[in-house]
Order: structure tokens, then C-alpha cells, then sequence
């Protein structure tokens, strides 16, 4: 694709994405009276806007959202440090990962939603136990992936390293370090939208602070717009810890030749 | 001729645990090359020509006999021999000159002497103007070049190719070949050439070894008695090309195998 036809390719792309939004806008507003549908089922557009400013106002929105993205930004962090080591290590140690990969799949296959009560019997009603829902759903897609990262290294490559008398540590840091770059930021992609997942889940099952008890509060109060509200926060979270993650990824692996298509 | 020996193998036997890759891939293989001597190595797809240049990179120890680079016995990787494969194994995430200095990196020498290296290679190589590019920016043909390159700066004293050119087309591969054989006397390098191409082996070097079936035995030495092996184009040229070309299909015995038995891909 050449540079004009790319550019008329991109700028034909973000106008049908905008019109799309304006069209889903609308629909949103006059829909639900158009189709009779009650406002305490789907509130238009205007009665979720209105909602905002007033909880903005009474609910410290910003507050319990500030809590939600600390928690995500928290938990996504931890689970990444931790999952890639995990990955690192166990795809150096062969025998590791024999003995341990029977349990890694059945934590793997428990749902880590699951835990959270769990967690909150635990630690009490603090930010710890969502952090930690949100570190244990982010390991799994890090771990697998850096691991079958380094697994798949070229063998050849290892052994031109080696031919050149390379040390263990060289060959970890100049090969499979490096090689490992787009598996692991494919498995931050992933990450990233799953935190915010493990931090609303935790928020619901209990304490008072945070998006996801503003979800369960509004729903206690039959109040349909602020559950709309705290929805669309949570998804603006996920939607900001995913840019920074393409934004890093776009800086780390600008080795890689150009997508030829726009997008994400 | 001169006496000193730069690689050698004596009674080198390699058997693998793995059924897969045949129990016995090389059996008391034994020949050596001389200071600055270029050798061809063909014979039948799997067997054990790659074996034998692994054993020679230190990578794998034979079960029997030894290998010698500089006189030295063989018991791991060394800085005395380099390898270069058919695959380029450049690292995406490294310009072109980071590529090329990948070895003496490794080694440990001085920023600026491995600057110095690198430049002089692509000098030489003509890819300067490319340093800062990274390796999906450049051809197939061009990227083996800088493979080359990075054989190269370690300056060691016996390079082993294995299938050097058999990705490029037929085109750039000429052209590759002459780079080589330029790079290979001007530097005096000593070098064991693994090919499947009868023609490649006859226009780059001194001497064709022919090795059988597996398991795998040096069943003939030619003496490839040409002028000017730093110029393989001009070589291809030469009456007698034809000739050695001829008794090499002969010695592999192509016109008669069976499709099945030429295609049989072993591994190592």
C-alpha cells in the first residue's frame, strides 16, 4: 500500500467510525422512547448525562474512579512483573515447568473471579483483595505467553550465540530477552482489559469504595443512569490502560515493519 | 602445498539416541583442510554433511573420534571457528550494523574496535549505506550478505558454511558467491563449504569431498584444478567445469536414484 492510498484508506476508516458513533448516539437518545422502552430499563443518552454531573457533584465520582484506576494500574503492574518473570523462568527451566505445569493449568482453568470473596475474607474490605483478583487474572495470559515465547526461540539462534561462546546470561539478554518482545506485549494487550475485569469483580463482592461498588449501589437503588455512568468509567479505564499499552509497544517493537492496515 | 592444518577430523562418528534421526549419521569420517584451503562438502539430503560442521562449531561432541581447529582438539565452541547457515538468523531488533557486530559483542571486545570492524565489513560488503537499517528492510540476498559479515568480524581462523546460498534465487546467488570467495581471499580464511549445488561446490573451492548415504562416509576427494577461485563466475566459464560437475553426478550416483530417495529431507 502506497502513502496516498494509505492515507485516503485511514481517512476514509475514521469517517465511518465517527458517523458509526453518532448513529449509536442517537440511537441511544431517541431509541428507548421511539420503541416505548421504560427509562428505568435503558435511560437516553441526556438522563446518563445528566447522572454524571450529579454524581460528579453527591458520589465523588472522581474519587471512586481515581480508587478503580489505581487498583487497575496496581494489579495490572504486579501481574505483569510477576507473569513475565514466571514465564522467564519457567521457559529456561524445562524441568520447572514439567513439574509445575499440572498446576499452573488448574489454576489456569479456576476462574479467578472466583477468588474474590475468598480474598475479602482475607484482607478485609481494602483495595488489597481487588488488586490482587486483578494481579491473579493478569499472570495467566503474561506467564503462557513469555513462556512459549522463549520455548519457540529458533534453535539456531541459540547455538549462533553459543558458537560465539556466549555466557547463559548473554544469550538471555541479547536473544530471548528480545525475542520474547511481541508475545509478551500481545499478552499485555490482553492484560490490560482483564485488570480492570478483576478490580470491578472485586469491588462488587464487597467494600464501599471503588466504580464497581457504585455499580452495586446504583443497582440496590433501582438507579438505571448510574449504572450506565459507572460502566462507561470502567470502560474508559480499560480503554486508557490498553492505549498505554499499544503506546508502549509501538516505541519498544518499532523495529517491526508497519501494519499495513490502521487501527489497533 | 602448505603443511598447516586449520580443521581436521579424525575418525569422527556421530549416532544419535533419537530413532527419528537415524541411529548412525556419520560413521569414522577422517579429512582435514589446509591454512587458506577452501573445501566442498556434498552429498545425499541427511547425510550427516550438518552433523559434521556442528561437531566442527563445537556445538555437538562426536560419540567417536575428534575435531581439531588450529590444532586444537574440539570441546566446545571456540573462537577459532564461525558458522553461517542458510538462514540468515539476523536479529530483527538490531540495525544492520548491530547485527554485525552481534559476535564480538559477545566476546567482549572494545565498543570501538567492534565500530571498526563492522564498518570496514560493510565497506567491503557494500552495505554501508544500509548500517542503520534493520534486517526486514533488506533482501533475502542482502541480508545473507550481512550474515556474512557478521562471520566475519569475529575474525575467526576456519569458517564452516552450511548451505550458505540455497535460499536466494539463482541470480543472487552468483552474486553472493563471488562476494564470498572475494571475502574468503582476501581475508585468507580457511573454509568448509557444505552445498547441495554440484555447481557451487566446483566454481568456490580448492577440493570436493563427496560423502554417501547415512551413514555418512567420505566416499571421494576431488581436486578441483581451476584457476582463479576468487572469481566463481568466471569459473563457471571453464571447460573443464562441465567435466567435474559430471564425475560428480556419477559419484552420487543422481541419474539413477529414485525421486524418493533424493527427496528424503533428513534433519541434522
Amino acid at each position: 500500500m502506497n502513502d496516498a492510498m494509505r492515507r485516503s484508506f485511514v481517512r476514509r476508516g475514521t469517517a465511518a467510525s465517527v458517523a458509526l458513533l453518532i448513529v449509536f448516539l442517537a440511537a441511544w437518545q431517541w431509541g428507548p422512547g421511539f420503541l416505548n422502552i421504560p427509562t428505568f430499563i435503558v435511560p437516553p443518552l441526556s438522563m446518563v448525562c445528566e447522572e454524571f454531573v450529579r454524581m460528579w457533584q453527591v458520589n465523588s465520582l472522581l474519587f471512586h474512579t481515581s480508587v478503580t484506576a489505581a487498583e487497575v494500574f496496581a494489579g495490572f503492574l504486579l501481574g505483569c512483573l510477576l507473569g513475565a518473570i514466571f514465564g522467564y523462568l519457567l521457559g529456561m527451566s524445562p524441568t520447572a515447568e514439567f513439574a509445575l505445569s499440572p498446576y499452573i493449568l488448574a489454576l489456569q482453568i479456576a476462574p479467578k473471579v472466583a477468588f474474590a470473596p475468598l480474598f475479602i475474607l482475607w484482607m478485609g474490605f481494602t483495595v488489597y483483595p481487588k488488586i490482587l483478583v486483578a494481579i491473579l487474572i493478569v499472570f495467566f495470559p503474561i506467564m503462557v505467553n513469555v513462556l512459549t515465547a522463549i520455548r519457540t526461540v529458533d534453535p539456531d539462534l541459540i547455538n549462533l550465540a553459543r558458537s560465539f561462546k556466549a555466557t547463559r546470561a548473554q544469550i538471555f539478554w541479547k536473544i530471548e530477552f528480545p525475542s520474547s518482545m511481541p508475545p509478551l506485549f500481545a499478552g499485555l494487550r490482553i492484560g490490560s482489559t482483564l485488570a480492570v475485569v478483576g478490580v470491578v469483580v472485586g469491588e462488587l463482592v464487597g467494600g464501599n469504595l471503588g466504580l464497581g461498588f457504585l455499580l452495586s449501589f446504583g443497582e440496590g437503588q433501582a438507579n438505571t443512569p448510574m449504572v450506565f455512568v459507572a460502566i462507561v468509567m470502567l470502560t474508559l479505564i480499560g480503554g486508557v490502560a490498553y492505549l498505554a499499552v499499544i503506546l508502549a509497544e509501538r516505541r519498544v517493537l518499532h523495529y517491526l515493519p508497519a501494519p499495513t492496515h490502521g487501527g489497533f | 602445498m602448505s603443511p598447516v592444518v586449520r580443521l581436521e577430523y579424525r575418525n569422527v562418528t556421530m549416532r544419535f539416541a533419537d530413532a527419528a534421526q537415524g541411529l548412525t549419521a556419520i560413521r569414522d569420517v577422517s579429512f582435514s583442510v589446509a591454512d587458506g584451503e577452501v573445501v566442498a562438502l556434498i552429498g545425499p539430503s541427511g547425510c550427516g554433511k550438518s552433523t559434521l560442521l556442528n561437531i566442527g562449531a563445537g556445538l555437538y561432541a562426536p560419540s567417536a573420534g575428534r575435531a581439531h581447529v588450529d590444532g586444537e582438539q574440539v570441546e566446545g565452541p571456540n573462537a577459532h571457528v564461525a558458522f553461517m547457515l542458510q538462514k540468515d538468523l539476523l536479529l530483527p531488533w538490531r540495525t544492520i550494523a548491530q547485527n554485525v557486530m552481534l559476535g564480538v559483542e559477545i566476546q567482549g571486545c572494545e565498543p570501538s574496535e567492534r565500530k571498526r570492524r563492522a564498518s570496514a565489513l560493510l565497506q567491503a560488503l557494500s552495505l554501508s549505506e544500509f548500517a542503520d537499517h534493520y534486517p526486514h528492510q533488506l533482501s533475502g540476498g542482502m541480508r545473507q550478505r550481512v550474515a556474512l559479515a557478521r562471520t566475519l568480524a569475529v575474525e575467526p581462523s576456519v569458517l564452516l558454511l552450511d548451505e550458505p546460498f540455497s535460499a536466494v534465487d539463482a541470480q543472487t546467488r552468483i552474486v553472493l558467491q563471488r562476494d564470498l570467495a572475494q571475502s574468503l581471499t582476501r581475508t585468507r580464511k580457511t573454509a568448509l563449504l557444505i552445498t547441495h549445488d554440484l555447481l557451487e561446490a566446483v566454481v568456490m573451492s580448492d577440493r570436493v569431498l563427496v560423502m554417501s548415504r547415512r551413514p555418512g562416509q567420505i566416499i571421494d576427494e576431488i581436486r578441483i584444478e581451476l584457476p582463479e577461485r576468487d572469481n566463481p563466475i568466471a569459473r563457471r566459464h571453464h571447460a573443464k567445469v562441465g567435466d567435474y560437475v559430471a564425475r560428480l553426478m556419477n559419484r552420487l550416483d543422481i541419474s539413477h536414484a529414485s525421486l524418493e530417495e533424493q527427496s528424503v529431507q533428513g534433519t541434522p
